[in-house]
């Protein structure tokens, strides 16, 4: 490989560089076209109508009046639905539009196409629909103890093509998945220091800012065009062709702007309906959720139920950590199998723990789905057992960074699924450095700096500082034996008299600036400056999720992949132009390695342009053991931790984050501008979690659906940042790079909480922290009993 | 019933007809004008995405009634640069990787040259006070302040 690293440092804009991203001029300027902002003339608006029960049976749907309405074009129920009724990523069970019964409230039920949004609007609310209603399961824990107890679903949902094979997915009663991970003798071990533990984490919302929005374009041949911000267009279409009865050809998606993503768009959301629409009118139609429809339209981060203990010798060295975890999925199955795959096996930490006993659990409820978000099930167990490693730092006397360092996972340790890490695990490291680093000036004298800001709520009296850490553990790419590829077009040709290379694949730039990295890599694989990145869309093959931290792995290395084809074959036009020897591509040129330059790129390039394409894959992991979680499950594991420094008012129970501090591995900074970005962004999603940001259901209804009631950081909220960039390579991975863009979000929430632990003396157990918890006792969730899962019912027979 | 509204938009007159009047400013801008740059995150003046000057002011035009836009003038993220270059704080957020997916920009845009404009040389806590009407989900602000502050430099320097 010392080619491309000799190239690699002779071509600007190539990998480690930050050049300018391409979008960015366009984004400025106002001229990116985002999903919403598409436009055709004779286009239709869509809208959608919605239940407004949890859970309901649909006697009967009258449509008569929305259809007289002057402007409407067509109004749509499950009847019109051309193909399958049913549709999802893994388990197909999530109605297109609810057939029978309704099973969360906000499941679409009708659709209508008008000339004005407005107009649609009115038409759906003319719509009739007569429901019985049902008293619906709200607690995630019944389903855990009586799985076939008030079923969520009368039958289980359908396999896809997307099924893992051997992963144990039988979705049984309300049970979607149960895995236990059993290592070493969890039974019979016993510790001198014992702290046990109850946790919860609340449901939080992705909130991307760009709402779910699209345009369906019908074609002349029957087919259809779709114009949408997603995550994998593949994954869509051939959810669309079951749907729409369409072979996958017949639909052409075109990837729109995309205005962020963090897991939402991974499901589903509009892009049946539109499609239903275009093709029913003959017309153009777009749909544009509304930030409150946005709450209803996408699946939510699992809020989970914990309990752990942690026993360790009077040193503090882990002896065993048991462990459940239960994750409310909601209504419909989504992800919530691989979810509940992560929070099992990376369930205790980055730590070396000889005896291990998880079970991670994943139900029905008629609550809200839940399904993927930045972090992924690895985020909710993060916060368990971060904060069971500060309380046994003060069971044992030592500090919080000492507990970590003593228990540390490094490269060679064992993960509690058998799987060994053989990569850098710099864990006690990381902890190191956010020692070493400087801390904030005292309390603020600035009114806007203080708790409560400028509410003028304190000068500074009752405010208290406090300083936590916690670390996290994630997993790259798809774990437990998926088929994880991407393809990657790679062509070079003369334009002008210049060489210029053209890649394009079907993987998803939402924000992260992948579209700028494979630029990178081209530049550095074949010496050539002038790149060009196409759109996405369904006419190369499958780019694979943008999700999972994997997209630079997984795309990165299948740009290389063809880079290196399309370099072999300029190496043969080479050898027949100048004779047989070892060549290689330098800054535009072509240079031997005895006679040095001999030729620039752009005159083998007279012949005719070179194109290549190729699929590529990670290294094959395995699917875990159903009864032990035995299996090397994982491809890659990525590092973060943080320091959060705070000031809690501790008589209103206010909290300013004062600063944060990080430190992450990322195995090679591709671009370390955008590596900067995506730990600065993650770790912001981390504070809300944290102190603000809740999903609040009551009886499986949302009461906060907008951005006036569910809070996201704001520029006030987010404090100075301070990062630190590790970059050890992982061998297995191209240049030696991990994925970035999950581990900030899993360590910065346990960090806060620690934080606000140390300056306000309370022990909360539940994330977000709200003011009543700090001030009183009584509203404080979780002592050690109450909210955990119990023992799972052993008969799981249908009685 | 609709109406015909006129305004100033960038420095051009124009028009919509057939307006309904419980359309937004901000409707009237993306779908009817063809000037989609300001962004439609919320719709209920929670996020900024929207932000546009009118007379001169920072609102949302999502708030905004088309009605209350009759006669005037409007900046809209498309009229920040001079059509050939780009305004300062354009080129900053660009430089500073204030971008990601850029949703959040044109608002943020609009309310940064709007403090500018007011204070050349703002304090960190002037800029978070200024920007804190609008949410951004990706960057975590830092290097948006970083471009804000960037802008300033490069400002005064040139003056
Ligand atoms: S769209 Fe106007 S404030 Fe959000
Ligand atoms: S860059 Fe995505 S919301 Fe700000």
């Amino acid at each position: 490989m010392s080619v491309s690293t000799e190239v690699r440092n002779r071509t600007a804009g190539g990998v480690g560089d930050s050049p300018v991203r391409p979008d960015g001029m366009f984004k400025v300027t106002g001229q990116f076209a985002y999903s919403s902002d598409l436009y055709m003339d004779g286009m239709l608006w869509g809208t959608t109508l919605r239940s407004p029960h949890p859970r309901a049976r649909i006697r009967s749907i009258d449509i008569g009046a929305a259809l007289k309405l002057a402007g409407v074009s067509a109004v749509l129920t499950h009847d019109d639905v051309p193909g399958e009724r049913v549709y999802g990523l893994e388990i197909a069970d999530q109605p297109v539009l609810a057939y029978g019964e309704v099973r969360y409230q906000g499941e679409p039920v009708a659709i209508v196409a008008a000339d004005h949004p407005e107009t649609a609007r009115r038409a759906a609310a003319l719509i009739v629909v007569d429901y019985e209603v049902v008293e619906p399961v709200t607690d995630p824990r019944e389903a855990v103890g009586h799985p076939y107890w008030k079923p969520v679903h009368d039958q289980p949902g359908q396999r896809t093509a997307m099924s893992r094979d051997k992963a144990p997915v039988h979705p049984e009663g309300n049970i979607v998945r149960h895995q236990p991970v059993r290592f070493g003798a969890p039974d019979t071990a016993t510790a001198d220091v014992v702290v046990r533990g109850d946790y919860e984490v609340g449901m939080q919302d992705q909130a991307f800012l760009g709402p779910e929005s699209g345009l369906a374009v019908p074609d002349d041949d029957g087919g259809v065009d779709l114009y949408v911000a997603t995550q994998w267009l593949h994954v869509d279409r051939r959810q669309l062709a079951g749907a729409l009865a369409l072979p996958e050809e017949k639909i052409r998606l075109t990837l729109a702007g995309v205005g962020g993503a963090f897991g939402a768009r991974e499901d589903l959301s509009m892009q049946v309906h539109a499609c239903m629409l275009a093709l029913r009118t003959g017309r153009p139609v777009k749909m544009v959720y509304s930030r409150e429809e946005s709450f209803f339209g996408h699946v939510h981060r699992h809020p989970a139920l914990m309990r752990y203990e942690h026993g360790a010798d009077r040193d503090g060295r882990l002896i065993y950590v048991r462990a459940h975890i239960l994750l409310d999925g909601g209504a419909y199955t989504s992800s919530t199998p691989a979810v509940v795959g992560n929070a099992a096996t990376l369930g205790v930490g980055p730590y070396v723990i000889p005896n291990v006993a998880v079970d991670a659990w994943g139900v029905y409820t008629n609550n809200p789905p839940c399904g993927a978000m930045r972090g992924f099930g690895a985020v909710q167990a993060a916060f368990a057992y971060e904060s069971q490693m500060d309380r046994l730092a003060a069971a044992v006397g030592v500090s919080p960074l000492e507990i970590r360092i003593r228990n540390a996972m490094s490269e060679g340790s064992v993960l509690p699924t058998g799987q060994v890490i053989d990569s850098p695990a710099p864990v006690a490291e990381l902890m190191r450095r956010l020692e070493a680093m400087p801390l904030p000036p005292p309390l603020s004298e600035d009114l806007r700096g203080m708790p409560g800001g400028v509410s003028n709520t304190t000068h500074g009296e009752g405010v208290r500082r406090g300083v936590g850490y916690a670390i996290g553990i994630k997993n790259v790419g798809f774990s437990e034996g998926f088929d994880d590829f991407s393809t990657a077009r790679v062509r070079i040709e003369l334009v002008g008299d210049e060489p210029s290379v053209l890649v394009h694949t079907a993987a998803v730039e939402v924000g992260q600036g992948l579209v700028t990295v494979q630029a990178q890599i081209a530049r550095s694989e074949l010496g050539v400056e002038r790149v060009t990145v196409a759109a996405a869309d369904t006419q190369v093959g499958s780019g694979g999720s943008t999700s999972a931290s994997r997209q630079t792995y997984v795309t990165g290395g299948a740009v290389r992949a063809a880079c290196e084809s399309v370099r072999v074959a300029l190496f043969e036009r080479a050898a027949e132009r100048y004779g047989p020897g070892d060549y290689r591509l330098v800054g535009g040129t072509v240079e031997s390695t005895v006679d040095g330059m001999v030729g620039d790129i752009a005159s083998l390039l007279l012949e005719g342009p070179v194109e290549r394409t190729v699929e590529w894959r990670h290294r094959p992991t395995q699917p875990v053991d159903e009864a032990t979680g035995r299996g090397d499950a994982h491809v890659q594991w990525a590092f973060c931790a943080h320091r959060a420094v705070v000031d809690v008012d501790v008589e209103l129970g206010l909290i300013r984050v004062v600063e944060l501090a990080a430190v992450q591995d990322v195995g090679r900074a591709m671009n370390p501008d955008a590596v900067l970005g995506q730990i600065h962004g993650g770790s912001a999603q981390g504070l809300g979690l944290a102190v603000m940001e809740e999903v609040q259901l009551i009886d499986g209804k949302l009461r906060n659906p907008s951005f006036t009631d569910y809070l996201i950081p704001t520029i006030m909220d987010m404090p100075p940042m301070r990062v630190e960039v590790l970059e050890l390579a992982d061998p297995h991975a191209p240049y030696g790079l991990r994925g970035v863009g999950e581990p900030p979000t899993i360590s910065s929430t346990p960090a806060i909480v620690a934080a606000v632990r140390a300056a306000s003396g309370v022990d909360l157990r539940r994330v977000p922290i709200r003011p009543e918890h700090l001030v009183l006792p009584a509203a404080r969730p979780g002592s050690d009993s109450g909210i955990a899962p119990g023992t799972p019912a052993h008969s799981t027979q249908r009685p | 019933m609709t109406i015909r509204l006129t305004m100033r938009v960038n420095g051009e007159p124009c028009a919509a007809d057939d307006v309904w009047e419980g359309e937004s400013l901000l409707y009237v801008l993306r779908e009817r004008l063809g000037l989609p740059g300001s962004k439609n995150a919320c719709e209920q003046g929670e996020c900024g995405s929207c932000t546009v000057l009118m007379g001169g002011e920072v609102v949302c035009a999502c708030l905004v009634g088309a009605g209350q836009a009759e006669g005037a003038d409007i900046v809209t993220v498309e009229g920040l640069g001079d059509g050939e270059q780009l305004a300062t704080i354009q080129q900053t957020f660009v430089d500073s990787g204030a971008v990601q997916c850029g949703f959040c920009t044109p608002g943020l845009l609009i309310t940064a040259f709007d403090l500018l404009a007011r204070d050349p040389d703002p304090t960190d806590a002037t800029i978070r006070e200024a920007l804190a009407g609008n949410l951004c989900r990706c960057t975590g602000y830092e290097k948006i302040l970083d471009a804000v502050r960037l802008a300033a430099t490069r400002q005064s320097s040139s003056r």
